[in-house]
């Protein structure tokens, strides 16, 4: 009966989503107030029925309903609880329902905390909003329903893929799905100022704490993505440059182009042309991720089970959307004024200059995805685009990049003085330049690349400092921190600050688990002992253990370092009952400037076993420089300055003459 | 040209790439035809299910229609078609088996609860027989014909709206044919 | 043209040659980079490069799995069902690598002939090999003779 009602809900919310994309946007063109206002109330009821819709398939999992095609999938009456709940996300029709349901969320908020905004220009964006929900309903009910019977129904589920069955896994998606749904925002808000033809500063304050949001989540969801690939897939790495995983860092990439982009606009006027666009591409690109990644177009180890058909649905859904979109863009264009001049050295070029690279590594990551299927479109061979040109292609572009992200925040708007920023920057490049060569001459030349990375974080960390200070020195010195912090502008450059920090510290976690971690593939006898780095590994055997819903081989090793006792760690070699193919679990020594990381093989003769042996050095930072940046961009989305319309509504306070109205030119 | 020609440049760049995808799509194996079509099905002997010392192979297609699923227990949406093939059986419709890669206790269990559509079952243990019939996943299905030439594969569970459509007619032509 | 504007546009000059020399060398590097698909009936036609790694792909051949006494070296046979080739591995194979799964091995041919594999993968579940291993062993089916009564010995 539940699973019924949570069908119907899903109709209920398309039928919705149609009047919300029509009435509302035609309301704001034909200036019919009656209509304009039903988008919020449209939007709330949406909610409403995909919440419904959620629950209903959360209540099917917990109650074990295998009479449910998707239940009896992905759910087992002996998984976890927790597991029951995320395995609603766990396949394709699930994690539709999750995409549609979040995108509700989104719409409420916009709904909500837009009371200081024309009512047409909400109007405008729910509608476009409301388009974007009919195509992931119409998809999930014509080709997806989660909700479709099976009779008769089985006695037991098939169970959640082993490999979800972490919690890092479980809450990857909904942080992901939050980040490209998010994106939807900035789209929609970009879209909803190229009908109404007026793209201004005021657009762009707007979009912009939306558009830090959602890259936050985004910026978090992979995050976690990569720490659950390091800890489930058991061979310790942390990226592979896969298909899916790029699908999921183009969006950011482009999102960061966007909230830098959004910034000039914001503050400068200009840009706005490469705002709007990239504010289309980024969920251009989320939607780009969601077909390559559920299609069967290309071959990875995440991909859904793919449905041609399906892909399909997707593709003439992306060409509706993107391309009507660029469509607009193209005709609106000519039409949206010059912002404000800047000369050739100042902060404006420099954001360009980083923009630039950042569009280019964005197109790079693109193209080498798509290249295998480039190739055997065209019948040139079947490929596969090897992780080194990944990385060289990354590596080479970055470094310009972090020497424009120092000089940026100490550079004026406008026009700056070559000497006066020379001088700024003097202490910054010492510092870097000698900390360079400290760290790579000790070692062979092959530690060039630890040196330039330790060079460039020194670069990003002097040149903070040095803007922190100078920022401090005019807002009233140390004392004046908190104050600063909470002024108007204030959280912006924290978050800033706080981002950039996270970028070096990233920096720094890649390339010294790159260059200096040691792998040994080893077959060992219990009790023999192998030294790795200095540090004793001794196998104690591998004993049987059961789980909840598996058996293990546990294994046993001892951690040891001038004779004392490090860690003691266990591996585990899993066998889930539904599934017979078994799953490697790591033994993992966590340490903030070093990972002992060990895992299973296969049992060999005479009780021998195969290890993987690994120290990984600073591996951890990869993940905390990547929170950092995500938490930057959460600080920068509080500021203020993105309220004051609303406090001045709702206290009637004289509001400072500084502020933006709606609408007006800087 | 018209102000906006410049500004078409993403709109082509990104029709270009759609072309692409979608030619993506069409070049998954999936959906090509298998190339088994109107070729004579791969020869084959294999232990029935139910009776082990007995065999199945394809002599026992020939002279007449007959489909061949390729099934097993572990499969879900093998479960989803199950009725649908006792109903194709109802029909008059001879269907084998073909239990791919699977445990013959389950598999006689799975029979026993629900239903028997098969006249017999050839248990492939290890899946070989399923790879020269260029099996990519379960359930799939074969339409023979009399002389023994694969006619049709159905990938996917079969639907009731396939046994309309699809299947019935087929096997009604061949059954009228030579 | 203002002294600015000028200045303006040498920059942007600057930074889109940049760009392209840039992406020039990365394109470059990804010609490198390439790794082709072989099936075993093409590395026995010779098809395959000589000196540069290549992914072959294929199904296990039953009983050909053998572990070397010591360390972790492993020998085993590739098939498309047509022709074979033997591959070894030294380090930990992926936990669905078994006989009859379809895998795909990253490697270089030596001057035996032996396929040397310094990555093996084998990642999708039983029920589905990777595309490129089903399409070999479609083109090496569709080669073969149909005689129908032929038995298959892989």
């Amino acid at each position: 009966m539940i699973p019924e009602l949570g069908h119907f809900a899903l109709i209920l919310a398309l039928c919705l989503a149609v009047v919300q994309a029509i009435f509302p946007l035609i309301g704001s063109l034909n200036r019919t107030p009656s209509w304009t206002a039903m988008a919020r109330p449209l939007a709330y009821g949406q909610f409403v029925f995909l919440a419904f819709a959620f629950a209903a398939l959360v209540h099917a999992f917990l109650t074990d309903d295998f009479s449910v095609l998707y239940v009896a999938q992905n759910g087992n009456t002996e998984m976890p609880t927790i597991y029951k709940v995320s395995a609603v996300w766990g396949a394709h029709e699930g994690s539709l329902l999750l995409w549609a349901f979040i995108l509700s969320i989104w719409m409420i908020a916009v709904a909500a905390f837009t009371r200081s905004l024309p009512d047409e220009m909400v109007a405008r964006v729910l509608s476009v909003m409301g388009m974007i929900s009919i195509g992931f309903l119409s998809f999930l009910l014509f080709t997806s329903n989660p909700f479709a019977r099976i009779f008769p129904a089985p006695l037991q589920g098939a169970e959640l893929n082993p490999l979800l069955q972490d919690f890092g896994l479980a809450i990857h998606p909904p942080m992901l799905y939050m980040g490209y749904v998010g994106m939807s925002v900035a789209f929609s808000f970009a879209i909803a100022a190229l009908i109404g033809g007026k793209l201004d500063n005021a657009w762009a304050r707007w979009s912009r704490p939306w558009t830090l949001v959602a890259w936050m989540f985004l910026g978090t969801g992979i995050v976690l993505g990569s720490w659950w690939a390091y800890n489930e897939l058991g061979w310790g790495g942390w990226w592979f440059w896969d298909p899916v995983e790029n699908a999921s860092f183009m969006p950011w990439l482009a999102g960061t182009a966007l909230v830098h982009s959004l910034a000039v606009t914001e503050k400068r006027g200009a840009f706005k042309r490469w705002t709007v666009l990239l504010a289309l591409l980024a969920f251009s690109l989320s939607l780009m991720g969601t077909f390559l990644v559920r299609s069967g177009v290309l071959t990875s180890v995440h991909a859904f089970a793919s449905d041609p058909a399906r892909g399909m649905f997707i593709l003439v859904f992306l060409m509706v959307v993107i391309g009507s979109s660029l469509l607009l863009y193209a005709l609106r264009a000519p039409s949206i004024s010059r912002g404000g001049g800047f000369d050739a050295l100042s902060r404006e070029t420099l954001l360009l200059g980083n923009n630039l690279i950042l569009i280019v590594i964005t197109a790079l990551v693109l193209l080498g995805t798509l290249a295998p299927l480039i190739y055997d479109a065209f019948n040139w061979g079947k490929i596969s685009v090897g992780f080194p040109w990944f990385s060289t292609m990354f590596i080479t572009f970055t470094p310009l990049m972090i020497l424009l992200m120092g000089a940026a925040p100490l550079t004026r708007w406008k026009h700056q003085d070559g000497g006066e920023l020379l001088r700024q920057l003097r202490l910054a490049l010492l510092l870097s330049v000698a900390a360079a060569i400290v760290v790579a001459l000790p070692f062979a030349a092959d530690n060039g690349a630890a040196g330039v990375a330790v060079g460039l974080s020194v670069w990003l960390l002097t040149t903070l400092l040095t803007s922190a200070w100078r920022r401090l020195r005019h807002h009233g010195g140390i004392s004046a921190l908190i104050a600063d912090f909470s002024s108007r502008g204030g959280r912006s450059y924290y978050g800033m600050w706080i981002a950039h920090l996270g970028v070096a510290i990233f920096i720094i976690g890649v390339t010294f688990v790159t260059q200096f971690d040691i792998r040994k593939d080893v077959r060992m006898s219990p009790a023999q002992e192998i030294v790795v780095n200095g540090y004793r590994f001794r196998f104690d055997g591998v004993t049987p253990r059961q789980g909840p819903n598996y058996v293990a081989q546990r294994g046993t090793i001892h951690v040891s370092r001038n004779g004392h006792e490090v860690a003691v760690l266990h591996p585990e070699k899993r066998t889930y009952n539904m599934k017979s193919r078994p799953m490697t679990e790591a033994g993992i020594d966590v340490g903030l400037f070093r990972d002992i990381y060990v895992s299973l093989g296969e049992p060999l003769k005479g009780g021998d076993w195969a290890l993987r042996l690994y120290y990984k050095p600073m591996v951890r930072w990869i993940w905390l420089g990547g929170l950092l940046t995500a938490l930057g961009g959460l600080l920068s989305a509080s500021d203020p300055r993105y309220r004051l319309r609303v406090l001045a509504k709702v206290t009637g306070r004289d509001v400072p003459s500084n502020t933006l109205a709606a609408g007006e030119q800087a | 040209m018209p102000a906006y020609a410049r500004y078409l440049a993403p709109l082509l760049a990104f029709l270009a790439l759609t072309a692409l995808l979608y030619k993506g799509l069409s070049i998954n194996p999936r959906t090509i035809p298998s190339p088994l079509i109107d070729k004579p099905a791969p020869a084959f002997r294999l232990p029935a299910l139910k009776h082990p010392e007995q065999f199945i192979s394809n002599a026992d297609f020939q002279g007449k229609v007959t489909l061949l699923n390729v099934w097993a227990t572990w499969c879900v949406a093998c479960r989803q078609e199950h009725q649908n093939l006792v109903q194709l059986r109802k029909q008059g419709v001879r269907i084998y088996g073909l239990n791919y890669k699977d445990k013959r206790p389950a598999a006689e269990q799975w029979l026993q609860q629900f239903g028997n559509p098969y006249i017999a079952n050839a248990f492939d243990a290890d899946g070989r027989v399923g790879i020269n019939w260029g099996v990519y996943g379960t359930p799939e299905t074969f339409v023979i014909d009399k002389q023994g030439i694969i006619r049709h594969k159905y990938i996917g569970p079969i639907t009731l709206n396939a046994i309309q459509n699809e299947i019935l007619p087929l096997v009604k032509q061949l059954r009228e044919a030579d | 043209m203002t002294p600015t504007r000028r200045k303006r546009l040498i920059l942007i000059g600057l930074m889109v040659a940049g760009v392209a020399v840039a992406v020039g060398f990365a394109l470059n590097a990804f010609n490198q980079n390439l790794m082709y698909f072989y099936a075993p009936s093409e590395v026995i036609a010779g098809e395959a490069p000589a000196n540069h790694p290549f992914r072959l792909g294929g199904l296990v051949t039953k009983g050909s799995v053998h572990r070397l006494p010591n360390g972790l070296t492993t020998r085993f046979d590739v098939t498309d069902l047509t022709k074979t080739v033997s591959v070894q591995y030294t380090g930990i194979l992926p936990d669905l690598f078994r006989e009859g799964q379809g895998i795909v091995a990253h490697g270089k041919l030596n001057n035996d002939g032996v396929f040397i594999a310094d990555e093996v993968l084998a990642k999708h579940d039983e029920k589905y090999m990777p595309p490129e291993v089903a399409d070999a062993l479609k083109k090496s089916k569709a080669a073969k003779p149909a005689t129908g009564t032929a038995e298959v010995t892989p």
